[in-house]
Order: C-alpha cells, then structure tokens, then sequence
C-alpha cells in the first residue's frame, strides 16, 4: 500500500459470486436461515406424523381389555419410540424450525449469526431422527424415553437399540446446542436500530430463554447419556448398585434436564400465543414486560423442581417439602402469563381467525395442564397420582396443549409468509374443532383412569379392573384427532398451489416479518426500518397513511384480506 | 352440582373423580388433600376459562368497533400475582397439616394378642417413617423382581422366616410397616386404596406404610382383599407384575402364618435331605 493515501477503510471486493442454485441441490447446499427453518419444519412434520402413528397403534392396543394386537416387547418399543420422538424429535426442532424462519426477520436481520454451523445443526438433528429410527431394521430401543437405569443397562436391555437412543440424544443435542448459541448470538447483536431490549418481539424473547435452557440442560443430559454408554459398554457403573453406583443418580441427573426440557418445549408456544392475540385482538399485548420477565422467571424456577418427577423415591422430608415449594413457585410467573393472555382480549376486537382459535384453544387447555399440575407438585397427592394415566393426561395437556396447538397456530399464522399464500379457513376451522375435542376426548378420561389405578407403560390390562370403557373413549378421541391433523396437512399441501395470495401482510400485524414480500427475497430486507416501539409495522402503517392518504388501519368486522 | 358430586361422591365411584380410598388411613387423607386442592382448581378453572371466553365472544369483532390500547395496569399485575402466591401459601399450609396422618404410621388398632385397643393419636416421627413407641406394628420386606413381588415377614431367633409371593397376608388392625427393595430394576409398590407409592429402587430402602382399618372387614367376611400392581416400567412384562394384600381376623393371620412356617420348614428339611443324598451318592462313586 502506498504512502499517504487515506486512511484504510475495510472493503469488500467480490471476485466471483457464486452462481445462485437451483433445485434439489440448493436444498442440501443452503445456508439461508429461511430455507433450512423450511427443512426443519418439513422433518419435524414427518417425524411427528410417525410420532402420531405410534400413539395411534399404542391407543388400539389400549382399546379394549386383555388386547393381543401388540406383543409387550412391541408396546415397550413403541411408547419408547413416540415419547423421544415427540420430544427430541418433533416439539424442541419445531422451535428451531420456526426460530430459523421468523427469528432474523422479526428482528430485522438478514440471516442468523453463523449460517453454516445453522446448516449442520439441521442436518445433525436429521441425521440424529435417522440413527433413532435405523433401530428399527434391529431392535429399537425399549426402556422408556427416560431411560431409566438398571432397566437401561446392558444386563436387562442387551439390545443395540439403547444405543441407537443415546446416538440419537447425542446428535440432536449437539444439534440444538449450536443451534441455541447461534440464535443467542443472532439476537444479542443483529437486532435492527431501535429495537431494545424492551422492543422485541415476544416471540424473539422466548427464543431467547429456550435457548439459553438449551445450553444448560443439554449439555448436562449429553454428560448423562455418555456415562450409559461408558456404563453398558466399558464397565465404568456409574448406576450399577452392585458395583457401587446409584440407580438413583439416573433419575436426578436425567430430571435434571428433564424439567428444564419441558420449559424449552412450552416457552416458545407462550412466545406464540404472546405474538398472535394481539394480532388478531387488534390489541397491544397486555403487560409486555410482565410476560417477558415472567418467561425469565420460569426458566430460572424450572431449573429448581427437577426432583418432583421422583417423589416416590426415596428422600427425605426437606428434599419432598423444598421441591414442591419450588414447583408451586412456578405456578405464579405461569399464571401472570395466563391472566395477562386473557387481559389482551379484554375491550378487543376478536377475530376469529384460525391462528387465534389454536391459541385460545392451547390457553385453555394448558390451564388444565396448570392446575392438575399442582396436585402433582404436593407431593403425598403425588405419591398416589405419579405413574398413572393421570400423569400421562397431565403431560399431555400442558405438553401438547401449548406446544402443539401453538405449533399448528404458527402454521396457520406464517403460512402465508412462508408460501406467499393463506390456508383455507374453512378448512383450518374443521380440522380446530376436531383438534381441541379429539384433544380432551383422549385426555381427559385418562385422568379419571389414574385415579382408579392405572398405570403408565401397561401393555394390557384385565377387564375386571374396569379400565375398559375410559380406555375406549380415549382411543376414539386419538382418532378424532389424527383426523383433525391430517385436514391441517391437507390444507397445507392444497393451500401451497391453489391458497390465496397472501401479500406482505395479510393479517395486518405487528412485527417485522411482515415488512418484507411474502416470501422473503433471500437478503430478507433491502431497507431495515428504525424500530421505535413493540410494533413496528403499526407505526410504519401509520406513517404510510400520514405520507399517501391511503387507510392502512384494520377495520373490524371488515374482511382481512380476499379469502 | 359438579362440586357437590366431588365432596359427596361415594367411595364406590370415587375412580372417576378421586382417588382411591377406603383402605388405609393415609389414603383416606392422601383423598382430603386431594379434594382441597380439586375445589381451589375447580374456582380457577371456572374463573379463568369463563373469563377468557366472555371476552372472546363479549369483545369479538364488529363492524365500528374499536379495540382499546391498553399497554397494562401494574396494580392488576401485582394483584393476580400475589393473588397466586396466597393460594399457594394457603395450600402449602394445609399440606403440611395433613402430611402427619399421610407421611407417620398410625397407631395399630389391635395390641400383640390381637385384642382391639383404644384409638388414639397418632405419633409423629421424623423423615423415615417408624412405629410409633409403645404400638404394636409389623415390618414387613417387600422386595420387587422381574416380575413378582416378595414379602418376608418378622421372625425371631431360631424360628423359621416367612416370606410369601404377591399375596401379602396381614392381620387387620395392624400398623404395618414396609420396607421396600428391589433386587433387579426398579419397581413401585402401589396398592390404591392402602395409599400411595414407593418406589423400589435396588441399593435402596424405601419405607412406607398402611394399616387395614378393624372395621373394614364386614359381619361374615373371612377376608379383606386390596388389588395393585408395580407403578414403575420394569421391563416386558411390567403390566403383569400384580400384587394383592389380603387381611384376615389376627387369629386367622396367625394359623395362616404358622402353617406358612411349617410348609417352608418342610421344604427346607426336604431340600436339606436332598443336599444329602446327593453327596451321599457322590461320595460313594
């Protein structure tokens, strides 16, 4: 460099650009943070099809007394199979799925913080389904989705399945772990101008703590699912009580990312529902800090309870008072969630769109979770309540009460960005209703078979133990919906050819992603707009309508848009 | 009406709404706890739903309405919050009320000869479960396996022990004590109505109780039977690994006890006889 010449300036100089890829290539070379947010989806779709499909089988087996439909090496196969599917592999990568999609747009970036290690994080999570589901062509696993030990070890599981599981935990673990530090990083520094802390999305807020409960719990659940392997492969017993070991240390450690889990599985559906009514109440959000603290609050909390999946154990009196405590704590930051839900509808104007119907339905459901949740958290109700169907009814309805209708919220509420056009109402109203009462048709019978004794994880059970009828009910109610999910997929394969063209912002809402055509270019924004509340796109309409004279506002009870 | 079939609900039908009970005296207040917090749920349930879908039908949209902006109300928040936090106080404190009858073996209701005694209070102890002084009640081993349970009863020096299979024998009346162990996975004892679980987790102890109430057997029953099965996945054949308790009058648990010794007495001497002739027969070759 000579001399005397001005200061050094960095400077991009593009040499060559890469020729921009079509087709099937450009899908396994991608690192746009919106097509592998699409990819994601996609898997996690299919994987929670054959998720559903296993409770299907598990809910005939169950139908009736005494049933030879399954062997119970089968049963024990299957429910191992539909529990880590439905956790590992469907509920934590629909989060990065759409975190991947909506999260660099909400916040007006134009892509996540480190591209490339985002593409290996989708295909570890890929690759970590497959290494699950390649058991299959052996023998899958077969000691729970909790996995717990002595039933885990090689002397009781000999099979090659367990390890396929650990594989398995240890693939999509790491694939959510970089994941997670990718989204932290993307939301701590690629925020557009304006957007403090105070201004982000909700949503955003939530992926935030998922993320960071990522960190902690996985990484911890990584240490544990090695020492298994150490155990039933290299003759470490870390769990052997023969050899010196503790059963119990599984549990702890296990539940020790157990709880937290079920934060990182819940927190970004409360981020969806914080995101949705206010769009559809034509409402700010009630109480945005409130509910962003609150979402703190219970991440933190939810690192505290892990013990009170173990009440039954053997523990002292402290140890069982400390853990429902804690438990209870978490009741309050749920429920300041809860009632500041309820507040942003209050003096709304509701439409009954379908994203709002799926959050309403999820709010009312989870409630349900809530409550029955506290007589869990008392630990002596527990000790007659733990490893019953009331237990599986209670997962259920706070498990799939928030994350799967948020999840199917989301889809009805992004489609249209992601594709460019709506799904049919029409449709999406069908398939809601036969959601939320196939929903409580399974579920909510299965309490009342907790109560009368039924545990968990039987592959049968006698007719003289008067199951059969609430057995019955449940396995119609998983029918009705599976019916209710393939009409959402339906609408979604018809809505992608033959939807209405949805416009940069069908619904008229608030955040960023709406800014930009539907689908987004691959850049995302040309131009990022000067965030200056939790609303951006209320504020930019507003100002459209000051500079042409053209109303933007939302008028209620006036058609959305042409559907 | 739903509240007045949950407090009145009888015993028989208690399966759909409550849980077992009618057993022992810790389920019966594992049942009041219970009822408590399903009422407190009960006015949550009905008060937040109910709030949530007036508001979606009294605030839906309509042509010339207009939504209020309301950002929040900090007194509203700090309200429901400590809202929350009072009901769970209040339920907190009720639990550890309970938790005496729930968590501490009940005096037995018979004395060492089987003779009915005064009902008095019970006694409590710290952590671990353990008779109270000067009450007659029995330990009794509980160990889960793939797939059965085993129960190995008191004995005394140079006496026979007793143990049986998945039917456990007790005089009614009795505070017994378990002491549960698991000899290869882990397992949970669990008979509803006699209260709740214990797990039994190999290289631990887990202690828990029940005690059959003298009444509950009836004019002209010669036995008392309570049905369960192990609460904790133990393998393949986890859903039939069943265990029962059945209670007999104390004198009936008596001859049932001393005819139980002499059959593994019996079996023993055979078994030893056999050791013998065995060697006998090797050593002679």
């Amino acid at each position: 460099m000579e001399a005397g010449t001005a200061t050094a300036r960095p400077q991009i100089i593009a040499h060559e650009v890469d020729r921009p890829r079509r087709g099937w290539v450009s899908w396994l070379t991608t690192t746009d943070h919106k097509k592998i947010g699409i990819l994601y989806l996609l898997t996690v779709l299919v994987f929670f099809v054959i998720g559903g499909v296993e409770a299907l089988l598990m809910r005939i087996q169950l139908g009736v007394p005494e049933n030879t439909f399954l062997t119970p090496e089968k049963y024990n196969e299957i429910f191992t199979l539909h529990g880590t599917t439905m956790v590992f592999l469907v509920i934590v990568p629909v989060w990065a799925g759409f975190a991947n999609y909506f999260l660099p747009l909400m916040i007006g970036a134009r892509d996540v913080a480190f591209p490339r290690l985002n593409a290996w994080s989708y295909w570890m999570f890929l690759f970590g389904g497959l290494a699950l589901y390649g058991s299959l062509f052996f023998t899958p696993p077969e000691a729970g989705w909790f996995s717990y030990v002595p039933l885990s070890l090689k002397e009781y599981t000999p099979s090659n399945g367990q390890e396929a599981w650990i594989y398995m935990v240890h693939l999509t673990g790491l694939s959510s772990i970089l994941g997670a530090i990718n989204f932290i990083a993307t939301i701590h520094n690629m925020r557009a101008p304006g957007m403090g802390w105070g201004r982000m999305p909700l949503f955003v807020w939530t992926i935030l703590i998922y993320a960071y409960l990522i960190i902690l719990a996985l990484t911890s659940l990584a240490a544990t699912v090695t020492m298994l392997l150490l155990d039933r492969n290299f003759g470490t017993n870390f769990f052997d009580p023969s050899e010196g070991g503790s059963a119990l240390l599984w549990q702890h450690l296990f539940w020790f990312f157990g709880h937290p889990e079920v934060y990182i599985l819940v927190l970004p559906a409360f981020g969806v529902f914080s995101e949705i009514l206010p769009v559809f109440a034509r409402k700010p959000i009630f109480g945005y800090k409130a509910i962003a603290a609150a979402t703190a609050g219970i991440a933190f909390l939810g690192m505290l309870v892990w013990a009170h999946h173990m009440f039954a154990t053997p523990m002292s009196t402290v140890v069982l008072a400390f853990f429902m405590l804690s438990s209870f704590l978490i009741a309050v930051p749920t429920g300041v969630k809860i009632f500041n839900w309820v507040a942003t509808l209050w003096r709304g104007t509701v439409e009954f769109r379908v994203p709002l119907l799926f959050c309403v339905g999820g709010i009312g459901t989870f409630l349900m979770g809530g409550i029955t949740g506290i007589f869990l958290a008392v630990f002596p109700v527990d000790w007659q309540l733990t490893d019953t169907y009331f237990v599986v009814a209670h997962f259920h309805y706070t498990a799939f009460g928030a994350s799967a209708f948020a999840m199917v919220a989301a889809l009805y509420y992004w489609f249209p960005k992601m594709t460019g056009r709506l799904m049919s109402e029409g449709l999406g109203k069908i398939s809601f209703w036969l959601f939320l009462v196939g929903f409580h048709l399974t579920f909510l019978i299965q309490h009342s078979a907790g109560l009368d004794g039924m545990p968990r994880r039987i592959y049968e059970y006698a007719e003289s133990a008067g199951w059969s009828e609430m057995n019955l009910i449940s396995s119609i109610g998983a029918f009705v919906l599976a019916l209710s999910i393939l009409l959402t997929i339906i609408n979604v394969v018809r809505s992608l050819k033959r939807g209405p063209i949805a416009g940069p912002d069908p619904w008229k809402a608030n955040t960023l992603e709406w800014f930009t055509t539907s689908p987004p270019p691959e850049n995302n924004f040309d131009v990022v707009p000067r965030v200056r509340s939790v609303e951006p796109m209320k504020d930019i309409r507003r100002q459209i309508e000051r500079q042409t004279g053209v109303p933007q506002r939302f008028e209620a009870g006036k058609p959305m848009v042409n559907a | 009406m739903l509240l007045g079939a949950l407090v009145l609900a009888p015993a028989a039908s208690a399966g759909w709404f409550l849980p077992e009970s009618a057993g022992a005296p810790n389920a019966d207040a594992i049942r009041t706890l219970y009822i408590l917090i399903a009422l407190l749920g009960l006015v949550i349930f009905i008060g937040v739903e109910g709030l949530m879908i007036y508001s979606l039908f009294k605030f839906r949209a309509r042509k010339g309405r207009v939504a209020a902006q309301i950002h929040g109300n900090t007194q509203l928040e700090i309200g429901w919050t400590v809202g929350a936090a009072a009901i769970l106080i209040f339920l907190t404190v009720f639990t550890f009320l309970l938790l005496d009858d729930i968590k501490n073996p009940a005096v037995s209701q018979i004395d060492a000869e089987g003779n009915p005694v005064a009902a008095s209070a019970t006694f409590a102890a710290l952590d671990q479960p353990a008779p109270p002084e000067g009450s007659e009640a029995m330990t009794i081993k509980v160990v889960g396996e793939q797939y059965a349970w085993s129960y190995f009863y008191p004995t005394e020096e140079g006496e026979t022990r007793v143990f049986a299979y998945n039917d456990m024998y007790v005089p009614v009346g009795m505070t017994i004590i378990l002491d549960v162990q698991a000899k290869d996975v882990a397992h949970s004892w669990w008979i509803p109505p006699l209260g709740g679980k214990a797990d039994a987790i190999p290289g631990y102890t887990n202690k828990t109780w029940f005690q059959i109430p003298l009444d509950a057997l009836e004019e002209g029953q010669d036995r008392v039977i309570y049905e369960g099965q192990c609460a904790e996945l133990c393998g393949r054949n986890h859903a039939d690994m069943l265990a029962r308790v059945i209670g007999l009058p104390y004198d009936d648990w008596v001859a049932w006890r001393d005819e139980k010794a002499q059959e593994i007495k019996a079996a023993q001497e055979e078994a030893a006889a056999q050791r013998e002739r065995i060697q006998a027969s090797e050593g002679g070759e």
